[in-house]
């Protein structure tokens, strides 16, 4: 049997020295009601070291962030500072001993500067308590240098992408004099180049002395970025280890508890006829020229950078935005512009972007969701059978296996995937010709992920045609049978299954051409 | 929005589940029942206190006292259900009731008044509409200005005078009575519309389209559901509804004037917030908002009954518009710190589970 005292061997990245983790958590447990978050979960964050935190959605991540960041106490175990056992008051204690939490997507006050953001509450005072604007932008300016990033700290808030804001944070965070830095998917959102950027900036953290938690459902982000990985399953600990390790399989097996058969089960399907037509599509500044064919049991992906134009393509042929020229046609109708509900009854659907705010009426039950798009299969005259309806969302439920409690349980309270799912039933519900999905598994842990791929791939083996824009390559390279490429508004290439690669796809989403040749 | 922080268990009662989703009262009882046992109570009380109360000439005096509170309360409740609401209702009534007695004077048929003023109802509510779908006003603003725009016709139309003397077999048509008994016409007519009000919302698509629309328009819109084209459709609904209450307050009176119903838009958002109808929409049934207009019915009766002045009677209304919006916020907050896990941070942990 190993020495269970941890503390005494450390496998932190400071060989030779044992400095003590800078935050710890020990055998912690936190229970809510008669639910178990978290069980004896341990995990120890050194200096220096970027540590992933891996696991599905409602693994108890949240939880485990939760309690290190001050908002929860555990019930059992403890969290250690510096080796030594604290409890927080709350999240203000926890800034206060050096612990912060940088979110997906940023809370800033967007009519302040960049710097009262980073300032705010702290702001360093000149004579009479007025507040030192010079000193505050220099000190803003020099955090920003020293992160080597590029931002006006005298700009307001307001219009930074995502990204920028979470450099705003780090920057908050750093004026904070954090040492430790918890960020919660903060690359969700971004695109690749600001991926890139933030990774860049957490190198220089570790380098700097900072302990970084790091959590993201993108594996490859994880291999990349980070030293060791604590995963947890159903709120217990699975396992704490050097990512060298481990090959990505090992990590989603550990994850999910079981083999995953394969991420990306794409079935060979023949091409039917041509299901959607999109002939050149332009809305004045923000796409131009569009024009492509989606065939029925075909996957084609629309790929590119973030801001490429890829969802606003997919909301006008939806009729959620109006286009200015062109045409889109449905089984060889002609769409008119600006219509969704000519769309849906042309057969078209839409998966879109935006699950909270655009694809789910987040307050209203799974059921009345499911039934958004039309209840003409369970109406006597105009009267809805409140039975058949009923069952005709259990079916579709069961179908999605989306897990659930009550049918009559508001979507809010489900998880990310199966939030998913009931969209996606939403509109099987209406037995499209064409599927639209914008970003099909965004935040989506990986085994439902999966699900959804496999969903995906029977439902084009069923004949219908699916255009399907995603900013995870791997998804796009393992899903599509064409991947069609935007840079900056235009149709930049369109590259077979065979051909596609994350160099071709990359250089022509980025403009460097040569790809389509 | 940070996903996660949704739906692990460790934000609240997740996997539980259940409570958001309800109205705010949920976990203890429902709005509605609770209104209508507030009514039965009002009721007793009204019984004990009163012998002139619990008798079926006042109860159908009362009950025809409201008609028009009730007419418009029932397309207003699909109003707010959608989110919007159309505070020019009263306005309408009035401009209505000013041009029955403008045309009678001219020396009109009622036959072709009524049908006429009905129609210029549904205008004002078609301008209503079409100002917050196609130019994307908040309706609040909108039908305030038209609540002032509409009353100042209806004093062009007729000016300070008053006019009555209808045929008698109109006004009987108001103030009689079903034959056989108590119940006024009006209220039967209340009943029918009720009934297929009720359906609408609770057993039809387009029912369950305004409570998408109301709780989340975006989403809606995203669904294929037409979200401008029916809510023009409500405003032109409330403004033939109010129109038409026009039609039966000047008859019941036999009396019309340019300020007929001053005031009512009010009684009858208090009625339907009362009902448990959510103002920022998405949330109601039918059932708690008759309940709602029958308790301000029978209050404004027992108030009267005991020689209470007007003034009071608006207080009370007033009073009881606050209560209904502000006892379903409290019994949240309330609830809110009974889950919250940090007993140190109530409010700032659960705002932070709820981004």
């Amino acid at each position: 049997m190993r020495d269970p005292g941890e503390a005494e061997a450390p496998r932190g990245p400071a060989p030779g020295t044992a400095p003590p983790p800078v935050l710890a958590l020990r055998k912690a447990g936190k229970s809510f009601g008669a639910v178990r978050a978290l069980r004896e979960v341990s995990l120890e964050l050194f200096a220096g070291e970027a540590h992933a935190l891996a696991g599905e959605n409602g693994a108890g991540k949240s939880t485990l962030v939760k309690t290190l960041s001050g908002v929860h106490r555990p019930d059992e175990g403890e969290v250690l500072l510096d080796g030594a056992p604290v409890e927080f008051g709350g999240p203000a204690a926890a800034q206060e001993a050096g612990v912060a939490v940088i979110y997906q997507e940023p809370t800033l006050f967007p009519d302040l500067s960049v710097a009262e953001n980073i300032f705010m509450g702290r702001q360093p005072r000149a004579r009479f308590g007025r507040i030192d604007r010079r000193a505050m932008h220099a000190e803003a300016t020099e955090l920003f240098t020293g992160l080597g990033v590029a931002i006006d700290p005298g700009r307001p808030a307001r219009g930074l992408s995502i990204a920028d804001q979470q450099l705003v944070e780090i920057a908050k965070a750093l004026s904070r004099r954090a040492r430790v830095l918890i960020m919660d998917e903060p690359t969700a959102a971004l695109s690749g180049n600001e991926v890139a950027r933030l990774f860049n900036v957490v190198k220089t953290l570790r380098e700097q002395g900072c302990a970084v938690l790091f959590i993201s459902h993108r594996l490859d982000e994880i291999f990349e970025l980070c030293q060791r990985v604590t995963i947890l399953r159903d709120g217990a600990w699975v396992a704490g280890e050097p990512i060298s390790a481990l090959t990505p399989d090992d990590l989603v097996r550990r994850m999910v508890g079981r083999d995953l058969d394969t991420l990306y089960p794409k079935q060979d399907t023949l091409p039917g006829e041509v299901a959607l037509t999109v002939g050149r599509l332009t809305r004045e500044g923000v796409f131009t020229d569009v024009s492509f064919e989606v065939r029925r049991g075909e996957i084609v992906a629309l790929a590119g950078l973030v801001g490429a134009g890829r969802s606003e393509v997919a909301r006008a042929i939806f009729g959620v935005d109006r286009w200015d020229a062109g045409t889109v046609e449905v089984g060889g109708r002609r769409l008119p512009p600006g219509s969704p509900t000519a769309a849906m009854a042309a057969g078209l659907a839409l998966v879109p972007e935006d699950r909270r705010q655009q694809g789910l009426v987040m307050d209203l039950s799974i059921e009345r969701n499911i039934g958004l798009t039309g209840l003409k299969s369970v109406r006597r005259g105009p009267v809805i059978s409140r039975a058949a309806e009923r069952d005709r969302a259990r079916d579709w439920a069961a179908r999605l296996q989306l897990k659930f409690t009550r049918l009559g349980d508001a979507v809010n309270v489900l998880s990310g995937g199966n939030q998913q799912k009931v969209v996606l039933a939403k509109w099987l519900a209406t037995d499209p010709a064409v599927l639209i999905v914008d970003e099909p598994t965004r935040g989506i842990d990986i085994g439902t992920k999966a699900e959804v791929h496999r969903l995906l791939s029977e439902l084009a083996g069923r004949g219908i045609a699916i255009l399907m824009i995603s900013s995870d390559l791997p998804e796009v390279l393992g899903m599509a049978d064409r991947v069609l490429v935007m840079h900056e508004g235009r149709l930049a290439a369109e590259i077979p299954r065979e051909r596609a690669t994350e160099e071709s796809v990359m250089s022509a989403a980025t403009g460097r051409d040569g790809a389509a040749a | 929005m940070a996903h996660d922080l949704m739906t692990t268990p460790g934000t609240g009662s997740a996997p539980k589940g259940g409570a958001a989703g309800r109205s705010p009262l949920g976990r203890f009882v429902r709005w509605d029942v609770l209104v209508t046992a507030l009514l039965i109570a009002v009721f007793l009380a009204g019984a004990a206190g009163s012998p002139d109360f619990a008798n079926a000439g006042n109860l159908s005096f009362a009950l025809g006292d409201l008609g028009e509170i009730a007419l418009i309360a029932l397309a207003m409740t699909l109003l707010v259900v959608a989110a919007e609401v159309d505070l020019s209702v009263a306005s309408v009534l009035g401009l209505s009731s000013a041009m029955i007695g403008a045309l009678w004077d001219a020396g009109w048929a009622i036959e072709t008044i009524i049908p006429l003023v009905v129609v210029v109802g549904a205008v004002c509510g078609l301008v209503n509409g079409l100002l917050v779908t196609r130019l994307g006003l908040p309706s609040l603003a909108v039908t305030i200005g038209t609540l002032a725009l509409y009353r100042g016709l209806a004093y062009v139309v007729l000016g300070d005078k008053a006019v009555a003397e209808f045929p008698q077999r109109y006004t009987d048509l108001v103030t009689g009575d079903v034959p056989g008994t108590p119940i006024p016409y009006p209220v039967a007519l209340f009943v029918l519309l009720a009934i297929i009000t009720g359906v609408v919302l609770h057993a039809t698509g387009a029912g369950r389209a305004l409570f998408a629309i109301g709780s989340q328009e975006e989403a809606a819109f995203f669904a294929g559901i037409r979200v401008k084209r029916i809510k023009l459709v409500l405003f032109v609904v409330s403004g033939t509804m109010a129109a038409f209450a026009g039609v039966v307050y000047t008859l019941r009176y036999g009396s019309a004037r340019a300020d007929n119903g001053f005031g009512v838009e009010l009684a009858v958002i208090a009625a339907v917030l009362l009902g448990g109808v959510d103002f920022d929409g998405g949330k109601g049934t039918l059932g708690g908002v008759i309940a709602g207009v029958l308790l301000i019915g029978l209050l404004r009766n027992l108030l009267m009954l005991n020689d209470v002045a007007t003034e009071i009677q608006s207080i009370v209304t007033g009073l009881l518009l606050i209560v209904s919006v502000l006892t379903p916020r409290l019994a949240a907050v309330v609830r809110q710190r009974r889950r919250s896990p940090a007993p140190h941070t109530p409010l700032s942990s659960e705002a932070e589970s709820n981004r």
